[in-house]
């Protein structure tokens, strides 16, 4: 016997499974960054005025512009990847896949550079609050990217095309659940951003 | 992901792929209910050696004694450690894993008439994190460092810069990981896999009481993982969040950048640690509601309003957090806007024990081992939640914060409260999961010694906390002046902790004897209605039930006027 509405969907629910299964576990991960962000509005407050201003301007507003534009393009190409599938082109879903992963090496790179760029100037989550909440909220970041890369190369291997001529749809329902993750992790870049850079 | 494995239903499968890796959601919730119950056992000796302490401070501990150095006297920082390991034991590897791990991963899909969990793998994964947890945790009492000592709370500055809490954090980390995995995955399969016809108001308590409860995990375990990542960096990366600037240790200045707040750490860990409340007393009700049915044989009573009092309980959970911090001085309005949600989330709690009361007028009730542990639940969780009043009032909070009287009022909640509820659920549904009946007179062996002593344990912290005596004084309050006209107290509730071990003698003897020797159980030994008792004992492998399921009715059609028995139920048209 096979569990059911594995690919399609429940007629009540109108889901199948791993779709409510991924907005559970983003549900849990808004709880998890709002409590660091609410550390960030906590300590904020606590700081003494014009500190946090002071600290957020070390920080380079271009790098993390260009940043945002890159994880933009990567959450457009995941979805063509999704819509790809769709229309039943697997070369197609290839090349956008092969856009997203190039995407997210980019913005690590820059972020590697926006880090050891910050080390460089003696500046250390220790140095004072703010960049202590830098560090943690984007490294924190960082990981669910890192976490990313590596389920994207999973799906771009060879092993993805056996998993493709198997079984078409439910590959197309993985990759719309992967893909509602990378939205999500590039939405938490989008609160970042502002909050960090800009404020 | 789980279609392939699927496929190998018909392959011989070998120790490891059916016992140790199995995605068949009862393997993994016996794993999970033999882990539980093991660092339950451990969690408590914990607690004798303490109370052994309490009870005879400064004297040589029996039998274990040369493991603590010379002289086998307990220093005081191992009395720490023994605390703060003590509560995280039995809350994140004790209760939780065994109400929901195990209770939860064997029963929920057998009770919406399932054949599996939504996601095994994932089951599979979330138990074997948890165990991996747990060994770290463990592994902590054999570090250079030692185990964590900084209270279950972990509260900052201390936990900064005591030892211990590294390891501590990093295995939280784990079991938070897993019970995030496990709760996605029982959400995930009530709402889409209960078979045709088990509408929701036709769903038995004990599933939405999981159900809640999943909720609950899911939403109120993520805060504490940021914090306990937080909590890392300040110890790792030398981070000031919840260090003060100018913070004085030892009468010197602490070299950190300061510009944290330690009451950081307490809003984000009572955030979670509220609802956590929550998620030990939650599947409790729900496994007492199916037995009290079952033993009085009459449907519940106010069955829709005690589904309203858990949905609405799980809700309110998260708005009352900070009534654990009336004494940090935030404000008069804090404090109010905290004891008005207090008050308010009792009434649900209260909405639930007075149905279970009233299910019990003019049933014909069978006093068997599991209704005995159910029947006992409703006035100790009474007491639990009634001496929780006072707490959850900011005047009188200030007076009792922080004495025993705080330790006997949780403790009554939970171990006479839950742990009563977990055993009596093991009770009941044994002959489910292994197809034997346990034996009666043991289980009675078990019940009572059990209830006295738990009393004789929990009752005199009351006292000793209204005469002002602080909780985790390591040599339980001889230095104080004030705690002398109590301290007697302190030797009567030692022994009835040795004896309330000794009373576990018969469960465990029961277990395994039962196990080998017990009668052969049929399919529905207790003559109960919900899905779970259609399946065949011990339930097929995989597939769970061996005719197709659809349900017809109400999770308790107990004595229905005119039925040819004084059950129906939910398979039969």
């Amino acid at each position: 016997m096979e569990i059911p509405y594995v690919v399609e969907e429940r007629e009540d629910t109108g889901l199948i499974n791993s779709k409510l299964g991924i907005w559970i576990f983003l549900a849990s991960e808004v709880m998890l960054f709002g409590g660091l962000f609410s550390a960030y509005i906590f300590l904020r407050m606590a700081a003494l005025p014009g500190d946090f201003e002071r600290w957020a301007s070390e920080l380079s507003v271009p790098m993390a512009t260009v940043n945002t534009v890159v994880l933009i393009s990567s959450s457009v190409s995941m979805v063509m990847a999704w819509a790809s599938l769709k229309m039943k082109d697997f070369s197609k879903y290839k090349m956008y896949l092969g856009i997203t992963i190039f995407c997210s090496f980019v913005f690590l790179t820059i972020k590697y550079f926006e880090y050891s760029g910050k080390f460089a100037h003696d500046i250390y989550p220790s140095s004072n609050t703010f960049m202590a909440i830098y560090f943690t909220l984007t490294g924190l970041h960082v990981l669910h990217i890192i976490g990313g890369v590596v389920v994207m190369l999973y799906f771009y291997l060879p092993i993805s095309h056996k998993m493709w001529n198997q079984q078409p749809e439910q590959f197309t329902n993985r990759i719309e659940v992967f893909g509602l993750y990378w939205h999500f992790v590039d939405l938490v870049w989008i609160f970042l951003f502002p909050v960090l850079y800009l404020l | 992901m789980y279609s392939n494995s699927n496929n190998h239903d018909h392959h011989e499968e070998n120790f490891i792929q059916k016992y140790i890796f199995s995605v068949d959601h009862k393997v993994i919730g016996i794993q999970y209910g033999i882990t539980s119950l093991l660092f339950l056992l451990f969690g408590f000796s914990l607690m004798a050696i303490m109370r052994w302490q309490l009870a005879y401070p400064g004297t040589e501990i029996p039998i274990v004694g040369f493991i603590f150095g010379e002289g086998g006297v307990l220093a005081s920082e191992q009395y720490n450690s023994l605390g703060a390991m003590h509560g995280t034991i039995m809350i994140f590897l004790g209760i939780v894993p065994l109400a929901v791990g195990a209770f939860g991963n064997y029963l929920v899909p057998l009770q919406i008439g399932a054949i599996d969990m939504a996601f095994p793998k994932l089951n599979a994964a979330s138990y074997w994190t948890y165990f991996v947890g747990g060994v770290i945790m463990i592994s902590s009492f054999f570090m250079p460092e030692g185990a964590a000592r900084s209270g279950w709370t972990s509260y900052p500055p201390l936990s900064v810069f005591e030892n211990g809490q590294t390891i501590w954090l990093i295995s939280m980390i784990f079991l938070i990981t897993s019970s995030l995995l496990g709760s996605m995955n029982i959400i995930v399969t009530i709402v889409q896999l209960r078979v045709p016809g088990l509408t929701w108001m036709r769903l038995p308590l004990f599933t939405w009481a999981q159900f809640v409860t999943s909720f609950l995990l899911v939403l109120a375990f993520p805060p504490l993982e940021a914090a306990a990542v937080l909590q890392l960096m300040d110890r790792v990366a030398g981070t000031s969040f919840f260090l003060p600037s100018g913070l004085v240790m030892s009468g010197e200045i602490v070299d950190v950048a300061g510009g944290g707040s330690p009451l950081l750490w307490q809003h984000l860990f009572w955030f979670l640690a509220h609802p956590e409340v929550y998620v030990l007393i939650l599947p409790a009700l729900g496994i007492v509601g199916e037995i009290l049915a079952n033993n009085t044989r009459k449907p519940i009573w106010g069955f829709k309003s005690i589904v309203y009092s858990m949905v609405f309980l799980g809700f309110c959970s998260f708005i009352v957090w900070a009534h654990h911090m009336f004494l940090t001085g935030m404000g008069q309005a804090m404090s109010a806007f905290f004891q008005t949600t207090t008050m308010i989330i009792s009434i649900p709690s209260v909405v639930i024990l007075t149905s279970y009361f009233l299910s019990l007028w003019g049933g014909s009730i069978r006093f068997n081992t599991p209704m005995l542990f159910a029947l006992a639940f409703l006035p100790m969780f009474g007491i639990g939640g009634l001496t929780g009043l006072p707490l959850g009032l900011a005047a009188s909070d200030i007076y009792l914060h922080d004495t025993y009287y705080v330790i006997g009022h949780f403790h009554y909640v939970v171990a006479p409260g839950t742990i009563f509820a977990l055993f009596a659920g093991i009770y009941y549904w044994f002959p489910k999961i292994t197809g034997k009946r346990m034996s009666e007179t043991l289980g009675k062996l078990h019940f009572w010694p059990s209830l006295i002593f738990m009393n004789g344990i929990f009752m005199p912290m009351f006292i000793q906390g209204l005469a002002g005596v602080s909780r985790r004084l390591a040599d339980g309050g001889v230095s104080y002046a004030h705690a002398s006209g109590v301290l007697q107290w302190n030797e009567f509730m030692s022994i009835s902790a040795f004896c309330l071990g000794l009373s576990q003698i018969p469960f465990i003897v029961n277990i395994f004897m039962s196990l080998f020797t017990g009668v052969k159980s049929d399919r529905n030994p207790w003559k109960s209605t919900t899905i779970e008792w259609a399946a065949p004992s011990p339930p097929l492998a995989h597939v769970n039930f061996d005719s197709e399921i659809t349900v017809h009715r109400t999770a308790y059609e107990y004595s229905v006027p005119g039925a040819k028995e004084d059950f129906i139920p939910q398979t039969e048209s």
